[in-house]
């Protein structure tokens, strides 16, 4: 199904566009923060598989705070395990990229280092902001996603520039990935709306900055970038891929098995 | 049970008490010494205490807030408000010298100087971490994540024993 680009497109105005907004800074984080806990006792290395873990935990938390947020936002007596929890994959706002099968570990890795590169350029701007709860959320995060990349970052170096099967796989994740980063990027009718709540984001600066950063560690890790082209978008109006789905399924299914549940 | 006549405590006794919770992964310190405590207002019967998180996926956060209210109702103060606050973000320089010192004794190399986050790839290390063993700084790191989220792994080319270190943050 084809997808209409975002730029110029009518869509009909938003409810509540500060929750809309909420949800996808908390499912982006969530979502990938569960894909990364998929590792958890499945690491090359034991270091790393503790890596992984950590960082795992720093997302969901991150995803936890936000929709916690979100739901006081929403005010409908949402919590964030509800949120977390009881909503259906059309009801996610988390872009695409973030929702793909964890793959090989050279998947893994460029895609955290994609999304780690937006995700701190994006953080230093919603610190910025003049939402106070917001802004607070955001610097807390910034500090642990500039550490995530540091680590991310430094592994997209030693793959790509390592041997000929860590090469050929690390280009071969960028190859795959590149068409789901430009999702990240896009500006609608939410991002215009939340004007009004002091949260501005030039989403145009910060992904020529991202571009600078990722040409920057692809060509020293002797990665190729892949050329501009189409790009995967509907994350953000709740049209995923057929992988959210199954995610959803598993992470879902012991809260949704037993309700209210207590231990 | 040193509250129990009048159940007012003062803003001196609650931080004697909170001196006594410790973080439940490094039972040393304690939640004041770390900076996990930000504010403490008593106000007649009512203890007001404004917390802040390490990192937003600390397990310990949970247990923490649970320890904070069993030690105080332990006293007889049961009229506990906690708050948790996310700006200033939590950082490892609120940390004193003398709970570094207890980290140290305790095996833990304490923190550098927080580092500056932001766009930074591919970066070194500035500083080898200082083996809380034997004291040489020829040491070498393992892993940047550890056995807890504020932790990194690094081993003593001097004595050859692994180490943990609070990381800087």
């Amino acid at each position: 199904m084809s997808v209409p680009p975002v730029a110029g497109a009518r869509e009909t105005p938003v409810a509540n566009p500060l929750f809309e907004y909420l949800l996808r800074l908390g499912d982006d984080r969530l979502v990938l923060g569960h894909r990364m806990s998929e590792w958890c006792g499945h690491g090359p290395i034991l270091e790393e598989d503790i890596a992984m873990a950590n960082i795992a935990l720093d997302l969901v938390g991150q995803g936890s705070s936000l929709l916690q947020l979100a739901g006081v936002t929403e005010g409908a007596g949402r919590d964030e395990d509800a949120l977390a929890y009881f909503r259906g994959e059309p009801e996610f706002r988390n872009a695409q990229l973030v929702e793909l099968p964890k793959g090989d570990f050279a998947f893994t890795m460029v895609r955290q280092f994609l999304f780690d590169a937006y995700s701190v350029l994006q953080l230093d701007a919603l610190q910025k902001s003049t939402f106070a709860p917001l802004a607070g959320l955001a610097s807390k995060a910034l500090k642990e996603d500039s550490y995530h990349l540091r680590h991310s970052s430094d592994w997209v170096l030693r793959l790509g520039d390592g041997t000929a099967e860590s090469h050929a796989r690390a280009q071969a994740a960028l190859d795959e990935l590149w068409r789901f980063t430009g999702e990240l990027f896009e500006s609608d009718a939410v991002d215009e709306a939340v004007r009004d709540n002091g949260i501005v984001v030039d989403q145009a600066a910060i992904q020529s900055r991202w571009q600078q950063v990722v040409a920057d560690v692809t060509r020293r890790a002797t990665l190729t970038l892949p050329p501009a082209g189409a790009s995967a978008s509907g994350g953000r109006r709740g049209r995923h891929t057929e992988f959210l789905g199954h995610m959803l399924a598993e992470m879902q299914i012991v809260a949704r098995s037993h309700p209210g549940a207590k231990w | 049970m040193r509250g129990e006549e009048s159940g007012v405590p003062t803003r001196e006794q609650v931080l004697e008490i909170l001196e006594q919770v410790k973080d439940p992964e490094i039972p040393v310190v304690s939640v004041v010494e770390l900076g996990i405590v930000r504010r403490v207002a008593v106000a007649g019967t009512q203890v007001a205490i404004t917390i802040t998180p390490t990192y937003s996926g600390c397990p310990a956060m949970r247990e923490i807030e649970q320890d904070i209210r069993a030690a105080l109702s332990a006293e007889g103060f049961d009229d506990v408000i906690l708050e948790t606050v996310h700006s200033p973000a939590w950082t490892t320089d609120w940390i004193g010298a003398e709970a570094r010192e207890k980290l140290r004794a305790y095996g833990i190399a304490p923190p550098g100087p927080a580092e500056q986050g932001g766009l930074v790839t591919i970066a070194r290390r500035r500083a080898a971490a200082v083996c809380p063993r034997c004291g040489s700084s020829n040491t070498s790191l393992q892993s940047e994540f550890g056995s807890t989220a504020c932790k990194a792994i690094h081993v003593c080319n001097a004595c050859r024993e692994p180490f943990d270190e609070f990381k800087a943050f």
